[in-house]
Protein backbone atom coordinates (compact mmCIF):
# COMPACT_ATOMS: atom_id res chain seq x y z
CA UNK A 1 0.00 0.00 0.00
CA UNK A 2 3.03 2.50 1.32
CA UNK A 3 5.11 1.47 -2.05
CA UNK A 4 1.85 2.57 -3.98
CA UNK A 5 1.20 5.94 -2.45
CA UNK A 6 4.96 6.28 -3.02
CA UNK A 7 5.00 5.47 -6.87
CA UNK A 8 1.79 7.63 -7.47
CA UNK A 9 4.10 10.55 -5.51
CA UNK A 10 7.06 9.92 -7.79
CA UNK A 11 4.76 10.01 -10.87
CA UNK A 12 2.89 13.30 -9.55
CA UNK A 13 5.75 14.96 -9.00
CA UNK A 14 7.47 14.12 -12.55
CA UNK A 15 4.22 15.16 -13.98
CA UNK A 16 4.27 18.59 -12.28
CA UNK A 17 7.96 19.27 -13.08
CA UNK A 18 7.33 17.76 -16.44
CA UNK A 19 4.20 20.84 -16.87
CA UNK A 20 6.68 23.63 -15.16
CA UNK A 21 9.30 22.82 -17.66
CA UNK A 22 6.86 22.73 -20.71
CA UNK A 23 5.27 25.98 -19.77
CA UNK A 24 8.34 28.10 -19.99
CA UNK A 25 9.55 28.42 -16.22
CA UNK A 26 12.15 31.20 -17.24
CA UNK A 27 9.45 33.85 -17.85
CA UNK A 28 7.94 35.25 -14.84
CA UNK A 29 4.22 35.54 -15.32
CA UNK A 30 3.08 38.33 -13.12
CA UNK A 31 -0.09 38.26 -13.72
CA UNK A 32 -3.31 36.70 -15.78
CA UNK A 33 -6.77 37.75 -16.56
CA UNK A 34 -9.36 35.72 -17.54
CA UNK A 35 -11.83 37.82 -20.01
CA UNK A 36 -14.88 36.44 -21.71
CA UNK A 37 -12.77 36.01 -25.11
CA UNK A 38 -9.69 34.46 -23.85
CA UNK A 39 -7.11 33.68 -20.99
CA UNK A 40 -4.35 37.31 -21.22
CA UNK A 41 -1.20 36.42 -19.40
CA UNK A 42 1.50 39.05 -18.81
CA UNK A 43 4.89 37.83 -18.22
CA UNK A 44 7.96 38.91 -17.91
CA UNK A 45 11.70 37.95 -18.62
CA UNK A 46 14.85 39.68 -19.36
CA UNK A 47 13.35 43.51 -18.26
CA UNK A 48 10.65 42.60 -21.50
CA UNK A 49 7.17 42.85 -20.36
CA UNK A 50 4.84 41.03 -22.67
CA UNK A 51 1.14 40.56 -22.94
CA UNK A 52 0.26 37.03 -24.61
CA UNK A 53 -2.68 35.31 -25.09
CA UNK A 54 -2.87 32.00 -23.58
CA UNK A 55 -3.06 29.02 -26.07
CA UNK A 56 -2.38 25.25 -25.90
CA UNK A 57 0.05 25.68 -28.57
CA UNK A 58 3.77 25.57 -28.05
CA UNK A 59 4.30 28.34 -30.52
CA UNK A 60 3.66 31.81 -28.12
CA UNK A 61 2.08 34.49 -29.63
CA UNK A 62 3.09 37.71 -27.60
CA UNK A 63 0.61 40.38 -28.63
CA UNK A 64 2.69 43.44 -27.20
CA UNK A 65 5.79 43.45 -25.17
CA UNK A 66 8.01 46.72 -23.70
CA UNK A 67 11.33 46.93 -22.79
CA UNK A 68 11.19 47.90 -18.77
CA UNK A 69 14.51 48.94 -19.35
CA UNK A 70 14.33 51.40 -22.15
CA UNK A 71 10.36 52.10 -22.49
CA UNK A 72 11.44 54.30 -25.43
CA UNK A 73 12.91 50.89 -27.59
CA UNK A 74 10.33 49.37 -29.18
CA UNK A 75 10.52 45.31 -29.31
CA UNK A 76 8.08 44.45 -32.12
CA UNK A 77 9.70 44.84 -35.88
CA UNK A 78 6.63 45.15 -36.94
CA UNK A 79 5.91 47.97 -34.82
CA UNK A 80 8.88 49.86 -36.23
CA UNK A 81 7.21 48.75 -39.96
CA UNK A 82 3.95 50.16 -39.38
CA UNK A 83 5.58 53.55 -37.87
CA UNK A 84 6.86 53.95 -41.56
CA UNK A 85 3.41 55.02 -42.09
CA UNK A 86 4.20 58.48 -41.03
CA UNK A 87 6.26 59.09 -43.85
CA UNK A 88 3.19 59.41 -45.68
CA UNK A 89 1.98 61.74 -43.24
CA UNK A 90 4.06 62.98 -40.80
CA UNK A 91 1.08 64.52 -38.88
CA UNK A 92 -2.54 63.14 -39.37
CA UNK A 93 -5.56 64.69 -37.63
CA UNK A 94 -7.19 61.47 -36.95
CA UNK A 95 -6.08 57.95 -36.53
CA UNK A 96 -7.71 54.81 -35.88
CA UNK A 97 -6.19 52.17 -34.38
CA UNK A 98 -8.09 48.12 -34.47
CA UNK A 99 -6.93 46.07 -32.07
CA UNK A 100 -4.96 47.79 -29.29
CA UNK A 101 -2.75 45.17 -28.01
CA UNK A 102 -0.51 47.02 -25.35
CA UNK A 103 -1.25 50.22 -26.40
CA UNK A 104 2.26 50.84 -27.74
CA UNK A 105 0.93 52.17 -31.52
CA UNK A 106 -0.96 54.86 -30.05
CA UNK A 107 1.49 56.43 -27.53
CA UNK A 108 4.04 56.60 -29.84
CA UNK A 109 2.21 58.36 -32.47
CA UNK A 110 0.84 60.81 -29.77
CA UNK A 111 4.23 61.49 -29.03
CA UNK A 112 5.62 61.82 -32.61
CA UNK A 113 2.20 63.82 -33.76
CA UNK A 114 0.61 65.91 -30.73
CA UNK A 115 -1.85 67.05 -32.18
CA UNK A 116 -3.05 63.76 -34.13
CA UNK A 117 -6.70 62.79 -32.34
CA UNK A 118 -6.38 58.86 -31.90
CA UNK A 119 -9.20 55.97 -31.50
CA UNK A 120 -8.16 52.57 -30.54
CA UNK A 121 -10.89 49.78 -30.78
CA UNK A 122 -10.62 46.65 -29.31
CA UNK A 123 -13.46 44.03 -28.39
CA UNK A 124 -11.90 43.00 -25.64
CA UNK A 125 -12.47 45.07 -22.15
CA UNK A 126 -9.67 43.47 -20.46
CA UNK A 127 -7.38 44.21 -23.24
CA UNK A 128 -7.29 47.82 -22.55
CA UNK A 129 -7.03 47.28 -19.03
CA UNK A 130 -3.75 45.28 -19.18
CA UNK A 131 -2.52 48.11 -21.45
CA UNK A 132 -3.57 50.99 -18.65
CA UNK A 133 -2.20 48.58 -16.24
CA UNK A 134 1.43 47.41 -17.66
CA UNK A 135 2.03 48.95 -20.83
CA UNK A 136 1.61 52.66 -19.71
CA UNK A 137 -1.12 53.25 -22.30
CA UNK A 138 -3.28 56.48 -21.24
CA UNK A 139 -6.06 57.85 -22.58
CA UNK A 140 -6.54 61.62 -22.85
CA UNK A 141 -7.95 64.47 -24.67
CA UNK A 142 -6.61 63.23 -28.18
CA UNK A 143 -6.44 59.31 -27.18
CA UNK A 144 -9.67 57.33 -26.56
CA UNK A 145 -10.49 53.68 -26.39
CA UNK A 146 -13.92 52.09 -27.87
CA UNK A 147 -14.83 48.46 -26.28
CA UNK A 148 -16.49 47.20 -29.82
CA UNK A 149 -16.16 45.01 -32.79
CA UNK A 150 -13.77 46.31 -35.58
CA UNK A 151 -16.21 45.84 -38.23
CA UNK A 152 -18.77 47.36 -36.42
CA UNK A 153 -17.21 50.69 -35.44
CA UNK A 154 -16.08 51.10 -38.94
CA UNK A 155 -19.70 50.67 -40.04
CA UNK A 156 -21.19 53.14 -37.35
CA UNK A 157 -18.45 55.33 -38.19
CA UNK A 158 -19.39 55.76 -42.02
CA UNK A 159 -23.05 56.16 -40.78
CA UNK A 160 -21.92 59.05 -38.73
CA UNK A 161 -19.50 60.12 -41.98
CA UNK A 162 -16.21 60.09 -40.01
CA UNK A 163 -13.16 60.38 -41.46
CA UNK A 164 -9.98 58.86 -40.44
CA UNK A 165 -6.07 59.64 -42.32
CA UNK A 166 -4.45 56.63 -41.07
CA UNK A 167 -6.39 53.54 -40.56
CA UNK A 168 -4.00 50.83 -38.50
CA UNK A 169 -5.35 47.33 -38.63
CA UNK A 170 -3.83 45.11 -36.14
CA UNK A 171 -5.92 42.50 -34.83
CA UNK A 172 -4.71 39.47 -36.11
CA UNK A 173 -2.99 37.09 -33.78
CA UNK A 174 -1.76 33.59 -34.93
CA UNK A 175 -4.32 31.98 -33.45
CA UNK A 176 -7.16 32.99 -34.61
CA UNK A 177 -8.19 35.86 -37.17
CA UNK A 178 -11.34 37.61 -37.25
CA UNK A 179 -12.78 36.59 -40.24
CA UNK A 180 -15.09 39.51 -40.85
CA UNK A 181 -11.99 41.65 -40.75
CA UNK A 182 -10.26 40.09 -43.56
CA UNK A 183 -12.90 40.58 -46.58
CA UNK A 184 -13.06 42.86 -49.29
CA UNK A 185 -16.32 44.52 -47.81
CA UNK A 186 -14.49 45.21 -44.79
CA UNK A 187 -11.38 46.96 -46.70
CA UNK A 188 -13.98 48.72 -48.71
CA UNK A 189 -15.73 49.78 -45.69
CA UNK A 190 -12.16 50.76 -44.50
CA UNK A 191 -11.35 52.73 -47.64
CA UNK A 192 -14.79 54.82 -47.29
CA UNK A 193 -13.63 55.80 -44.02
CA UNK A 194 -10.75 57.15 -45.21
CA UNK A 195 -10.21 60.54 -46.05
CA UNK A 196 -8.59 61.23 -49.53
CA UNK A 197 -4.80 60.23 -49.52
CA UNK A 198 -5.92 58.64 -46.32
CA UNK A 199 -3.49 55.42 -45.58
CA UNK A 200 -4.36 51.94 -44.28
CA UNK A 201 -1.81 49.72 -42.67
CA UNK A 202 -2.32 45.96 -41.56
CA UNK A 203 -0.23 44.28 -39.33
CA UNK A 204 -0.33 40.55 -40.51
CA UNK A 205 1.65 37.49 -41.59
CA UNK A 206 4.13 36.83 -44.43
CA UNK A 207 4.23 32.88 -43.86
CA UNK A 208 0.14 31.43 -43.42
CA UNK A 209 -0.95 29.62 -46.41
CA UNK A 210 -3.77 32.71 -46.10
CA UNK A 211 -0.68 34.37 -48.07
CA UNK A 212 -2.32 34.24 -51.43
CA UNK A 213 -5.75 34.84 -50.21
CA UNK A 214 -5.29 37.69 -48.07
CA UNK A 215 -2.79 39.99 -50.68
CA UNK A 216 -5.19 39.28 -53.77
CA UNK A 217 -8.28 40.85 -51.45
CA UNK A 218 -6.06 43.65 -50.66
CA UNK A 219 -4.88 44.25 -54.19
CA UNK A 220 -8.74 44.26 -55.13
CA UNK A 221 -9.58 46.72 -52.79
CA UNK A 222 -6.89 49.27 -53.15
CA UNK A 223 -5.04 48.13 -56.63
CA UNK A 224 -1.64 49.03 -55.53
CA UNK A 225 0.19 47.81 -51.78
CA UNK A 226 3.30 48.57 -50.62
CA UNK A 227 4.67 46.07 -47.80
CA UNK A 228 6.97 45.87 -45.25
CA UNK A 229 8.46 42.41 -44.07
CA UNK A 230 9.27 42.23 -40.81
CA UNK A 231 13.04 40.94 -41.56
CA UNK A 232 13.30 38.60 -38.33
CA UNK A 233 9.75 37.60 -37.97
CA UNK A 234 7.01 35.53 -39.97
CA UNK A 235 5.33 39.50 -39.88
CA UNK A 236 4.43 41.98 -42.76
CA UNK A 237 2.89 44.98 -43.17
CA UNK A 238 0.86 45.94 -45.88
CA UNK A 239 0.39 49.61 -47.03
CA UNK A 240 -2.64 50.48 -49.03
CA UNK A 241 -3.26 53.99 -49.55
CA UNK A 242 -7.07 55.99 -50.66
CA UNK A 243 -5.19 57.33 -53.51
CA UNK A 244 -4.55 56.91 -57.24
CA UNK A 245 -0.70 55.57 -58.06
CA UNK A 246 0.39 55.23 -54.44
CA UNK A 247 3.89 54.60 -53.15
CA UNK A 248 5.09 54.62 -49.91
CA UNK A 249 7.31 57.95 -49.59
CA UNK A 250 11.14 56.29 -48.38
CA UNK A 251 12.11 59.43 -46.72
CA UNK A 252 11.30 61.18 -43.48
CA UNK A 253 12.11 64.83 -42.74
CA UNK A 254 14.77 65.06 -40.04
CA UNK A 255 13.52 65.65 -37.16
CA UNK A 256 10.96 63.12 -37.23
CA UNK A 257 13.54 60.56 -38.50
CA UNK A 258 15.64 62.07 -35.39
CA UNK A 259 12.32 61.32 -33.21
CA UNK A 260 11.99 57.90 -34.48
CA UNK A 261 15.58 56.98 -34.14
CA UNK A 262 14.78 57.60 -30.52
CA UNK A 263 12.13 54.96 -30.73
CA UNK A 264 15.25 52.81 -31.88
CA UNK A 265 14.34 52.66 -35.36
CA UNK A 266 17.07 52.48 -37.91
CA UNK A 267 14.57 53.99 -40.68
CA UNK A 268 17.07 53.11 -43.91
CA UNK A 269 17.21 49.71 -42.78
CA UNK A 270 13.12 49.62 -42.45
CA UNK A 271 12.85 50.74 -45.36
CA UNK A 272 14.77 48.51 -47.20
CA UNK A 273 12.48 45.92 -45.86
CA UNK A 274 9.54 48.02 -48.30
CA UNK A 275 8.68 46.23 -51.55
CA UNK A 276 5.74 46.59 -53.90
CA UNK A 277 6.77 43.25 -55.94
CA UNK A 278 3.58 41.15 -56.33
CA UNK A 279 4.99 37.72 -54.90
CA UNK A 280 1.81 36.60 -54.45
CA UNK A 281 -0.99 34.27 -56.41
CA UNK A 282 -2.82 36.65 -58.23
CA UNK A 283 -5.45 33.26 -59.15
CA UNK A 284 -6.14 32.72 -55.84
CA UNK A 285 -9.55 33.55 -54.73
CA UNK A 286 -10.44 36.93 -52.72
CA UNK A 287 -11.84 36.66 -49.59
CA UNK A 288 -15.57 38.12 -49.19
CA UNK A 289 -18.11 38.34 -46.25
CA UNK A 290 -19.77 35.34 -48.77
CA UNK A 291 -16.56 33.24 -48.57
CA UNK A 292 -14.20 33.61 -45.58
CA UNK A 293 -12.84 30.63 -44.25
CA UNK A 294 -9.27 32.35 -42.83
CA UNK A 295 -9.10 30.30 -40.19
CA UNK A 296 -9.32 27.27 -42.35
CA UNK A 297 -7.27 28.75 -44.97
CA UNK A 298 -3.97 29.45 -43.30
CA UNK B 1 -39.85 1.93 -45.19
CA UNK B 2 -41.91 4.59 -44.56
CA UNK B 3 -39.99 4.34 -40.88
CA UNK B 4 -37.14 4.51 -42.66
CA UNK B 5 -37.83 7.61 -44.49
CA UNK B 6 -39.28 9.52 -41.39
CA UNK B 7 -35.95 8.72 -39.91
CA UNK B 8 -33.81 9.97 -42.76
CA UNK B 9 -36.01 13.25 -42.80
CA UNK B 10 -35.71 13.66 -39.62
CA UNK B 11 -31.62 13.26 -39.81
CA UNK B 12 -31.99 16.16 -42.26
CA UNK B 13 -34.24 18.66 -40.29
CA UNK B 14 -31.47 18.27 -37.54
CA UNK B 15 -28.91 18.59 -40.37
CA UNK B 16 -30.42 21.62 -41.58
CA UNK B 17 -31.29 23.39 -38.27
CA UNK B 18 -27.53 23.58 -37.11
CA UNK B 19 -25.58 24.25 -40.68
CA UNK B 20 -28.59 27.18 -40.68
CA UNK B 21 -27.36 28.44 -36.69
CA UNK B 22 -23.87 28.41 -37.87
CA UNK B 23 -24.41 30.83 -41.25
CA UNK B 24 -26.32 32.82 -38.50
CA UNK B 25 -22.88 33.52 -37.17
CA UNK B 26 -21.05 34.16 -40.39
CA UNK B 27 -24.19 36.47 -41.50
CA UNK B 28 -24.74 38.75 -38.45
CA UNK B 29 -20.76 39.50 -38.25
CA UNK B 30 -20.31 41.99 -40.69
CA UNK B 31 -23.16 43.66 -39.60
CA UNK B 32 -22.76 43.17 -34.90
CA UNK B 33 -19.58 41.43 -34.99
CA UNK B 34 -18.35 38.42 -33.49
CA UNK B 35 -18.54 39.63 -29.66
CA UNK B 36 -20.17 36.81 -27.07
CA UNK B 37 -23.16 38.93 -27.35
CA UNK B 38 -23.99 38.12 -30.94
CA UNK B 39 -23.60 34.62 -30.46
CA UNK B 40 -25.59 35.03 -27.20
CA UNK B 41 -28.47 36.27 -29.94
CA UNK B 42 -28.16 33.82 -32.29
CA UNK B 43 -28.18 30.88 -29.59
CA UNK B 44 -31.36 32.52 -27.65
CA UNK B 45 -33.19 33.04 -31.00
CA UNK B 46 -32.82 29.18 -31.92
CA UNK B 47 -33.57 27.99 -29.13
CA UNK B 48 -36.97 30.04 -28.43
CA UNK B 49 -37.85 29.05 -31.96
CA UNK B 50 -36.89 25.54 -30.88
CA UNK B 51 -39.33 25.63 -28.26
CA UNK B 52 -42.02 27.20 -30.04
CA UNK B 53 -41.60 24.43 -32.82
CA UNK B 54 -41.94 21.58 -30.71
CA UNK B 55 -45.05 22.93 -28.86
CA UNK B 56 -46.97 24.12 -32.57
CA UNK B 57 -45.21 20.49 -33.89
CA UNK B 58 -46.56 18.58 -31.00
CA UNK B 59 -50.32 19.99 -31.39
CA UNK B 60 -50.13 19.77 -35.20
CA UNK B 61 -49.52 16.22 -34.78
CA UNK B 62 -52.72 15.04 -33.11
CA UNK B 63 -54.72 15.90 -35.62
CA UNK B 64 -54.81 12.77 -38.45
CA UNK B 65 -50.51 13.23 -39.01
CA UNK B 66 -49.60 11.63 -42.13
CA UNK B 67 -46.36 12.03 -44.79
CA UNK B 68 -48.56 14.66 -46.83
CA UNK B 69 -48.76 16.80 -43.32
CA UNK B 70 -45.25 16.31 -42.99
CA UNK B 71 -44.16 16.91 -46.32
CA UNK B 72 -45.90 20.47 -46.07
CA UNK B 73 -43.66 21.23 -43.10
CA UNK B 74 -40.29 20.52 -44.66
CA UNK B 75 -42.23 22.51 -47.56
CA UNK B 76 -42.63 25.74 -45.49
CA UNK B 77 -39.68 25.42 -43.95
CA UNK B 78 -37.70 25.54 -47.06
CA UNK B 79 -39.70 28.58 -47.91
CA UNK B 80 -39.29 30.49 -45.07
CA UNK B 81 -35.66 30.05 -45.57
CA UNK B 82 -35.61 32.47 -48.73
CA UNK B 83 -35.79 35.42 -47.35
CA UNK B 84 -32.60 35.02 -45.58
CA UNK B 85 -31.03 34.88 -49.01
CA UNK B 86 -32.78 37.20 -50.44
CA UNK B 87 -33.58 39.87 -47.72
CA UNK B 88 -31.07 39.22 -44.68
CA UNK B 89 -28.61 41.72 -45.91
CA UNK B 90 -31.39 44.35 -46.12
CA UNK B 91 -33.06 43.48 -43.04
CA UNK B 92 -29.40 43.73 -41.34
CA UNK B 93 -28.66 47.05 -42.51
CA UNK B 94 -31.83 48.32 -41.72
CA UNK B 95 -31.56 47.33 -37.88
CA UNK B 96 -28.20 48.76 -38.05
CA UNK B 97 -29.07 51.93 -38.79
CA UNK B 98 -32.19 52.07 -36.67
CA UNK B 99 -30.48 49.95 -32.87
CA UNK B 100 -27.04 50.99 -32.05
CA UNK B 101 -26.22 48.54 -29.22
CA UNK B 102 -25.15 45.42 -31.43
CA UNK B 103 -26.69 43.59 -28.80
CA UNK B 104 -30.51 44.01 -29.20
CA UNK B 105 -29.28 45.24 -32.80
CA UNK B 106 -28.17 41.53 -33.22
CA UNK B 107 -31.28 40.25 -31.28
CA UNK B 108 -33.37 41.85 -33.14
CA UNK B 109 -31.81 41.26 -36.37
CA UNK B 110 -31.41 37.35 -35.50
CA UNK B 111 -35.11 36.88 -34.84
CA UNK B 112 -36.28 38.77 -38.06
CA UNK B 113 -34.29 36.33 -40.03
CA UNK B 114 -34.36 33.08 -38.02
CA UNK B 115 -36.66 32.95 -36.32
CA UNK B 116 -39.56 31.76 -38.21
CA UNK B 117 -37.49 29.12 -40.61
CA UNK B 118 -36.00 27.99 -36.99
CA UNK B 119 -39.76 27.45 -35.80
CA UNK B 120 -40.95 25.53 -38.68
CA UNK B 121 -38.07 23.01 -38.75
CA UNK B 122 -38.55 22.81 -35.16
CA UNK B 123 -41.68 21.03 -35.76
CA UNK B 124 -40.44 18.51 -37.33
CA UNK B 125 -39.54 16.59 -34.30
CA UNK B 126 -42.19 16.05 -32.54
CA UNK B 127 -44.00 15.24 -35.59
CA UNK B 128 -41.72 12.56 -36.84
CA UNK B 129 -42.53 11.03 -32.96
CA UNK B 130 -45.97 10.93 -33.94
CA UNK B 131 -45.44 9.38 -37.12
CA UNK B 132 -43.53 6.43 -35.86
CA UNK B 133 -45.01 5.84 -32.81
CA UNK B 134 -47.20 2.60 -32.26
CA UNK B 135 -48.40 1.93 -28.96
CA UNK B 136 -48.43 3.73 -26.07
CA UNK B 137 -46.14 1.16 -24.25
CA UNK B 138 -43.20 2.51 -26.82
CA UNK B 139 -43.64 5.76 -27.44
CA UNK B 140 -40.74 6.82 -25.17
CA UNK B 141 -38.69 4.56 -27.27
CA UNK B 142 -39.73 6.22 -29.95
CA UNK B 143 -39.08 9.48 -28.94
CA UNK B 144 -35.83 8.51 -27.52
CA UNK B 145 -34.54 7.38 -30.95
CA UNK B 146 -35.84 10.31 -32.55
CA UNK B 147 -34.02 12.52 -30.52
CA UNK B 148 -31.02 10.34 -31.73
CA UNK B 149 -31.58 10.50 -34.65
CA UNK B 150 -32.24 14.23 -35.09
CA UNK B 151 -29.69 15.10 -33.37
CA UNK B 152 -27.24 13.21 -34.62
CA UNK B 153 -27.91 15.14 -37.66
CA UNK B 154 -27.14 18.15 -35.67
CA UNK B 155 -24.12 16.83 -34.51
CA UNK B 156 -23.45 16.33 -38.55
CA UNK B 157 -24.54 19.53 -39.48
CA UNK B 158 -22.46 21.02 -37.79
CA UNK B 159 -19.48 19.84 -38.37
CA UNK B 160 -20.04 19.86 -42.04
CA UNK B 161 -20.61 23.28 -42.18
CA UNK B 162 -17.72 24.92 -40.14
CA UNK B 163 -15.02 22.32 -41.17
CA UNK B 164 -15.67 22.14 -44.75
CA UNK B 165 -19.35 23.55 -46.23
CA UNK B 166 -17.84 27.30 -45.46
CA UNK B 167 -14.42 25.86 -47.27
CA UNK B 168 -16.04 25.13 -49.92
CA UNK B 169 -19.02 27.06 -51.09
CA UNK B 170 -20.59 30.85 -49.95
CA UNK B 171 -22.90 31.26 -47.38
CA UNK B 172 -25.29 32.06 -49.86
CA UNK B 173 -24.79 28.99 -51.78
CA UNK B 174 -25.00 26.66 -48.15
CA UNK B 175 -28.28 28.39 -47.84
CA UNK B 176 -29.54 26.88 -51.06
CA UNK B 177 -28.16 23.62 -50.26
CA UNK B 178 -30.20 23.69 -47.26
CA UNK B 179 -33.45 24.67 -49.18
CA UNK B 180 -32.79 21.91 -51.41
CA UNK B 181 -32.16 19.19 -48.60
CA UNK B 182 -35.59 20.82 -47.31
CA UNK B 183 -37.56 20.64 -50.60
CA UNK B 184 -35.87 17.09 -51.11
CA UNK B 185 -36.93 15.96 -47.33
CA UNK B 186 -40.53 17.53 -48.93
CA UNK B 187 -40.65 15.74 -52.19
CA UNK B 188 -39.76 12.71 -50.76
CA UNK B 189 -42.12 12.87 -47.90
CA UNK B 190 -45.11 13.39 -50.56
CA UNK B 191 -43.69 10.83 -53.01
CA UNK B 192 -44.05 8.10 -50.13
CA UNK B 193 -47.44 8.98 -49.15
CA UNK B 194 -48.72 9.00 -52.75
CA UNK B 195 -46.86 5.95 -52.78
CA UNK B 196 -48.18 3.89 -49.95
CA UNK B 197 -51.43 5.65 -51.22
CA UNK B 198 -52.68 5.30 -47.40
CA UNK B 199 -52.42 7.28 -44.26
CA UNK B 200 -50.35 6.17 -41.58
CA UNK B 201 -52.00 5.06 -38.50
CA UNK B 202 -53.58 7.20 -36.53
CA UNK B 203 -53.85 6.72 -33.04
CA UNK B 204 -56.23 8.44 -30.51
CA UNK B 205 -55.26 11.54 -28.87
CA UNK B 206 -54.08 9.56 -25.42
CA UNK B 207 -51.36 7.46 -26.88
CA UNK B 208 -48.91 10.07 -28.22
CA UNK B 209 -46.38 12.44 -26.41
CA UNK B 210 -47.40 15.62 -27.17
CA UNK B 211 -50.84 16.43 -25.69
Amino acid sequence: MQITQYTIGLILFAAANLFANSSGFALEKIHKERSIYRNIVITEDKGIRCMRFETRRKKVSNQACINLKQPNKLVFEYVQGTLLGLAHNPAPKRVLILGLGGGTLANVIHQVSPTSEIVSVDIDPAVVKLAKAYFGYQENAQIKSEIKDARVFVKRALLQKQQFDWIILDAFNGDYIPEHLMTEEFLAECKRLLSTNGLLSANTFSTSDLYDHESVTYQKVFNQLDIFKAPTKGNRVIFACNCDNFSLTKSLSAQLNRQLTSYGLDTNVLFEAVSSIVDWDVNARVLTDEYSPANLLK
Amino acid sequence: MQKLIVILLAFSAGFSIMSFELLGGRMLAPYFGSSVYVWGSIITVFMLALSLGYLTGGKLSVNKPNLAKFACIFGIAAVAILPSIFYSEFLFELVFAWIEDPRYGSLVAATLVFLIPSVVMGMISPYSVRLLTVSTHSSGQTAGFLYFVSTLGSAIGTIMTSFYLVLWMEVSQILWFIFGILTSCAALAFTTHVLSNKNTPVFSNNSVVSE
